[in-house]
């Protein structure tokens, strides 16, 4: 008996699990903080900043890493990629996931939480972009919710409930990629109200298609980057069909990631040449902006293109994480760096330690949550009851 | 650069005027680049 406590103990006590645990009891620490002590407390939100970490990080880079699951259902089940079909459950559930939190990451970073219904029953205020980007979330919210479910009801053995959810797939996917066209192009147009405050170099009129454009990049990076994790670290829980069709993911969604990459290279030029922007370029902000459109749009596209065309995974994953750390450079440049720019060093936002600590806690969450839904549900695998084609 | 307009349609004359070159740069360069991408998988079926 005391063996067996010994082992059980043994094996809660892995690295992963101390290192989580320590980061969620700050996490409920700085929770408590943050509600009772409010916003002041626990951040470097100011009158010049009201948009931090929370916004810049975990919205815009939450939002945009979790399009795998539109661009993924939207590649099979409307463009009949059929061979992408194992990569379908794990890019839903990465977008689920990763919306929720996002919306859970949105009580900490609001005012007053409590109202975040209020323009769905109080006042709509439908001019406004934010209530645009609101009204897309929780309705894509709920769309990936039901998208999720079949795997739910499978392990649950709800067997008629599950064959009634699948008969919703089409219609689900079509308002999935609505509903994100819609709102991946929005977070970027909020910024369209703040001219003066972004950089010229950021800031163009075309702002929401580049962030529509890059979203798509991410959604495919972010299945490549997520399928190699899980392939490392869920391997046993992999069947016959997702091992054998995981190469066909990687070259695949690798050769569509590099070519939207080189639209977005050229519109993103078309950007700075319709601003008439090229002075910019040789500034100290002109190189961090080569820096990014170089570094992360142009250098991945070329390296996607090499390891497709070479039949090199291991380039295309590599690729794919440095695409992922792009996105968020991108959303980070556009929300926090150079937002505000103009203002003095002393003025200018850094995030307090707390809200770098809740964002980690808000990915930790999201990890544990996936650790635990990969292991007891299928996602990696067929239910051995439904050998049918499922969504 | 950004001060040598003195008028607005000198603006829009010179930036357009990029735009469409920088239209057809992209309509050559992705035709060639979606030829380069593919490029392999031809070879690989011949």
């Amino acid at each position: 008996m005391s063996n067996l406590v010994a082992i059980s103990r043994s094996s809660l006590l892995t690295p992963f699990n101390v290192v989580a645990g320590i980061i969620v009891l700050l996490g409920l620490i700085i929770t408590f903080l943050r509600f009772t002590q409010g916003l002041g407390a626990v951040t470097n939100l100011s009158d010049y900043n009201p948009w931090g970490l929370w916004i810049g990080f975990d919205l815009l880079c939450g939002v945009a890493l979790a399009a795998g699951g539109y661009v993924t259902s939207a590649a099979v089940y409307i463009f009949g990629l059929k061979k992408y079909h194992s990569a379908v459950r794990p890019a839903i559930l990465t977008g689920f996931l990763g919306y929720a939190l996002v919306v859970l990451a949105l009580n900490y970073d609001v005012g007053r939480p409590w109202r975040l219904p209020y323009p769905f029953i109080i006042q709509q205020g439908t001019t406004s972009v934010l209530f645009e980007v609101g009204a897309c979330v929780l309705l894509y919210l709920i769309v990936l919710f039901v998208e999720f479910t079949p795997s739910a009801l499978e392990w649950l053995g709800l067997k008629k409930a599950r064959n009634l959810i699948l008969r919703l797939t089409m219609a689900l996917t079509f308002l999935g990629v609505i509903l994100s066209t819609l709102h991946q192009s929005s977070l970027g147009a909020l910024f369209l109200i703040a001219p003066s405050k972004l950089h010229p170099l950021w800031y163009s009129q075309y702002i929401p298609v580049f962030f529509f454009v890059s979203s798509i990049i991410a959604g495919l990076s972010m299945v490549i980057f997520e399928g190699s994790l899980t392939h490392r670290y869920f391997a046993d829980k992999m069947d016959a069909i997702h091992l054998k069709e995981k190469e066909d993911v990687v070259f695949g969604f690798g050769k569509a990631a590099s070519f939207v990459l080189a639209g977005y290279f050229m519109i993103k030029v078309f950007g700075i040449a319709m601003d008439n922007n090229w002075h910019w370029l040789s500034t100290s902000w002109g190189a961090w902006f080569l820096v990014e459109l170089l570094g992360f749009v142009a250098l991945p596209s070329l390296l996607y293109a090499t390891g497709v065309r070479e039949k090199n995974i291991g380039l295309i994953k590599w690729t794919a994480a440095w695409t992922v750390l792009g996105i968020v450079v991108n959303r980070l440049n556009v929300g926090l760096i150079a937002f505000n720019w103009h203002l003095p060093a002393s003025e200018r936002y850094f995030p307090h330690w707390m809200e770098i600590a809740l964002s980690l806690f808000v990915v930790t969450v999201g990890l544990i949550v996936f650790r635990f839904i990969v292991t007891h549900m299928p996602i990696l695998y067929e239910h051995p009851d439904y050998k049918t084609p499922h969504a | 650069m950004e001060t040598g307009f003195l008028t607005l349609q000198d603006f829009y004359t010179f930036t357009k005027g990029v735009a469409y070159l920088l239209v057809v740069v992209t309509l050559f360069g992705l035709a060639g680049y979606w030829l380069f991408l593919n490029g392999r998988d031809e070879d690989d079926r011949e």
